[in-house]
């Protein structure tokens, strides 16, 4: 810089106010970060906070009539803690997904192990392949369920075909483990990316270590391959178990009645039954049998793993 | 110890890669007990070697036989050899003690006997006390030694050491060394190291074998791979060498005579082989350290010559010189203890000194490689 222009820079206040500034950044790191942080925060804040908080405030209110009544209380959490009805269907989404969380990573484990272990170029490829089903729609994907479980479906025809069965199978569709299938194909993909991320970072030394040190396939994978992917799974299991609890469209269409989960019974609240208070109570409770059992998991894992070694 | 010698043999071993020959037909005899190192540059195949001896990887020819048994398609699991890895590849969801005891599970101990085979292991490497840290709770030294012990728990035959030193800093790497070569000495296994290191090699080995492109070019004591190194290779590679060409005359007792061009005729070592032929193109090989700076000629029976300073290092303890002699293309390196009170300066440049050493100190090289 010239001293012509240093002398401006001297004398021009705006220019003296951005030097300090670009200082105290270059100096405190904290405020660097949360600068960056902070679109971050704020997307955070708009569209979890006020959405969740509201829902919470819905959930003390109460719905009469048309008009809704906003003195807080705890009726509504009252009526689903009486209606034995409301309670076992939270326990029993909770079940289905725990059941779609365990049939996914089940599924996803051995694709991402490949993956990772077996695939030595072109990894990308392979995991993009993969994420091909997700190119279709959702409501598209339950429907080819639909199509493949049905009373006139893919399964039955062929088995009638092939002389197996005189009558199509009905129990194959509207049933929860119709919902189990199709909830664990639709997110089988998302499940796979965790637990590779956390096969593919196992340094292979230590696998070459185990063997060294007289481990067979079997063991090795035991004691060290699963104990290192173990984030992964947990990772996974948790994206996939949180939003399928909720879920109410793959119920709609394959669960039947049987097959129904809290999520179906939220969408009637919102819509058919216009009781927004309600409704919330009932996602908060969801929201809390969720989190209590995303703990369960985590626990029970952090605690296998402890046993493992 | 050598109560075997062949105890771990290798015979014709080739690797390779693609169209690298990372391993190029190799053969060795290691003995019983004895602290064996591969050296030679990075690339040269040895860790290639040490994989193949420990199982990781199938030679694409030849044959590994240790304690008689042929070992080539046993798979690691299978052998009675241990490895240290370079990164030493310990378990990070492990305790120091799980660590150690994660081969003992399959050898039907009891509990109690694991536990106090892990508790002698602990001891053997100085780590009393850190069992129960965790496996990211210890410094790199004390990785190091978790993976020595966890290999020497299991008393294999042989035990692999992939670049044992490299990971700790200078002060660590040569205390280690002595540590190390004591340790074996002690428990009385074969060792088997890879090094890139000559230094290393030198002050551990018992036997080096000198790698270069894949191929053995020399398996010696250090001593003897330092003082008749037998290529051009070799000896540039362990220290350092000048190297200067010339034409054999003809042998003179335990000397031999050769027309070295610019430095005239000066008498070298007889090789062990025998002298070659008279008109034979050799290299003449000697140490820096061999050749003595002096300010008037010697007497009979030394090489003499005259140089000219042209640079001078102080390293400390001793001094580096490089002197030209007027013809050669490249000035001689010199290397001298700081004993004596007269040091040599950058300043001092240009000045012309006497350059000797015995004939012994000239090691006749072939001329290719
Ligand atoms: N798994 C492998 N695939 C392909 N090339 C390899 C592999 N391992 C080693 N090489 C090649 O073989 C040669 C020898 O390697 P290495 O044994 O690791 O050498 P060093 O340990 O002496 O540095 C090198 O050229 C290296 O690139
Ligand atoms: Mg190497």
């Amino acid at each position: 810089m010239t001293s012509a222009a240093q002398s401006a820079a001297r004398a021009n206040p705006i220019l003296r106010l951005g030097k300090s500034v670009q200082g105290a950044l270059f100096r405190y790191a904290g405020l660097r970060g949360y600068i960056l942080f902070s679109p971050t925060l704020l997307v955070l804040v708009g569209a979890m906070c006020i959405p969740v908080g509201m829902l919470v405030i819905y959930s003390f209110w109460t719905q009469k009539y048309i008009e809704i009544d906003t003195t807080l209380t705890l009726a509504n959490y009252l009526q689903i803690f009486n209606k034995t009805s409301y309670m076992l269907l939270i326990g029993k989404s909770i079940l289905i997904s725990t059941a779609v969380t365990t049939a996914t990573v089940v599924l996803a484990y051995p694709i991402a192990y490949f993956i990772a272990f077996r695939v030595h170029q072109h990894k990308i490829v392979w995991l993009i392949l993969i994420t091909v089903p997700f190119w279709t729609s959702y409501l598209l994907r339950v429907f080819s369920w639909k199509v493949i479980l049905g009373y006139n479906g893919v399964i039955n025809s062929a088995l009638k075909w092939l002389g197996i069965v005189d009558q199509p199978l009905a129990f194959l569709l509207h049933n929860p483990t119709a919902v189990i299938i199709t909830l664990a194909h639709a997110w089988a993909p998302i499940a796979i990316l965790p637990i590779f991320v956390s096969l593919e970072k196992i340094d292979r030394s230590l696998l070459e270590a185990a063997t060294d040190l007289g481990d067979g396939p079997v063991a090795r994978f035991l004691r060290v391959t699963l104990p290192l992917s173990i984030p992964g799974v947990v990772a996974a299991s948790m994206l996939v178990f949180i939003p399928t609890v909720g879920d109410y469209i793959t119920p709609q269409l394959v669960g039947g009645p049987d097959g129904l989960m809290v999520g179906n019974l939220m969408h009637a609240m919102f819509f058919k039954a216009n009781n927004w208070p309600l409704g919330s109570a009932l996602a908060i409770l969801s929201a809390a049998a969720i989190t209590v059992t995303s703990l369960a998991i985590w626990f029970l894992t952090k605690h296998a793993r402890e046993r493992a070694k | 110890m050598s109560n075997k010698p062949d105890f771990v043999s290798i015979g014709d071993v080739s690797k390779h890669f693609g169209s690298v020959r990372a391993v190029d037909g190799v053969s060795l005899d290691i003995a019983q007990g004895e602290f064996f190192a591969l050296l030679g540059p990075s690339g040269c195949g040895k860790t290639t070697l040490l994989r193949i001896l420990g199982g990781f990887e199938a030679p694409n020819s030849g044959n590994v036989h240790i304690d008689g048994a042929d070992m080539t398609l046993q798979p690691p699991n299978r052998r009675p050899v241990n490895m240290v890895f370079q990164n030493y590849a310990i378990f990070p969801h492990l305790n120091v003690r799980e660590n150690i005891g994660y081969g003992l599970r399959k050898e039907g101990l009891s509990k109690q006997q694991i536990a106090e085979r892990v508790d002698e292991a602990l001891a053997t490497v100085k780590l009393e006390g850190l069992g129960g840290r965790g496996a990211t709770e210890v410094s790199g030294g004390q990785r190091q030694r978790v993976a020595l012990a966890r290999a020497l728990v299991k008393h294999p035959k042989v035990l692999l050491l992939d670049e044992p030193l490299s990971a700790l800093d200078k002060n660590l790497r040569e205390q280690m060394r002595v540590e190390l070569r004591a340790l074996q000495q002690q428990v009385g296994i074969t060792f088997i190291f890879v090094t890139h290191d000559q230094e290393e090699a030198l002050s551990m080995a018992d036997r080096i074998a000198v790698m270069f492109d894949g191929k053995v070019r020399q398996v010696d004591t250090p001593e003897h791979l330092y003082e008749t190194p037998r290529s051009k290779d070799v000896a540039a590679f362990i220290g350092s060498m000048n190297f200067i060409d010339a034409t054999v005359e003809g042998a003179d007792g335990d000397a031999l005579i050769v027309d070295a061009g610019p430095v005239g005729r000066i008498r070298a070592g007889l090789p062990a082989d025998g002298a070659p032929a008279a008109g034979t193109t050799v290299i003449v090989g000697i140490r820096p350290e061999k050749l003595i700076l002096a300010d008037s000629p010697p007497g009979e029976g030394a090489n003499s010559i005259r140089a000219r300073l042209t640079a001078a290092s102080y390293l400390g303890e001793r001094s580096h010189y490089f002197l030209q002699v007027d013809g050669l293309a490249e000035p001689l390196s010199i290397a001298r203890q700081n004993t004596q009170a007269q040091l040599l300066h950058e300043a001092d440049a240009g000045s012309e000194l006497w350059l000797t050493w015995s004939p012994a100190s000239g090691i006749v090289l072939p001329a290719a490689g």
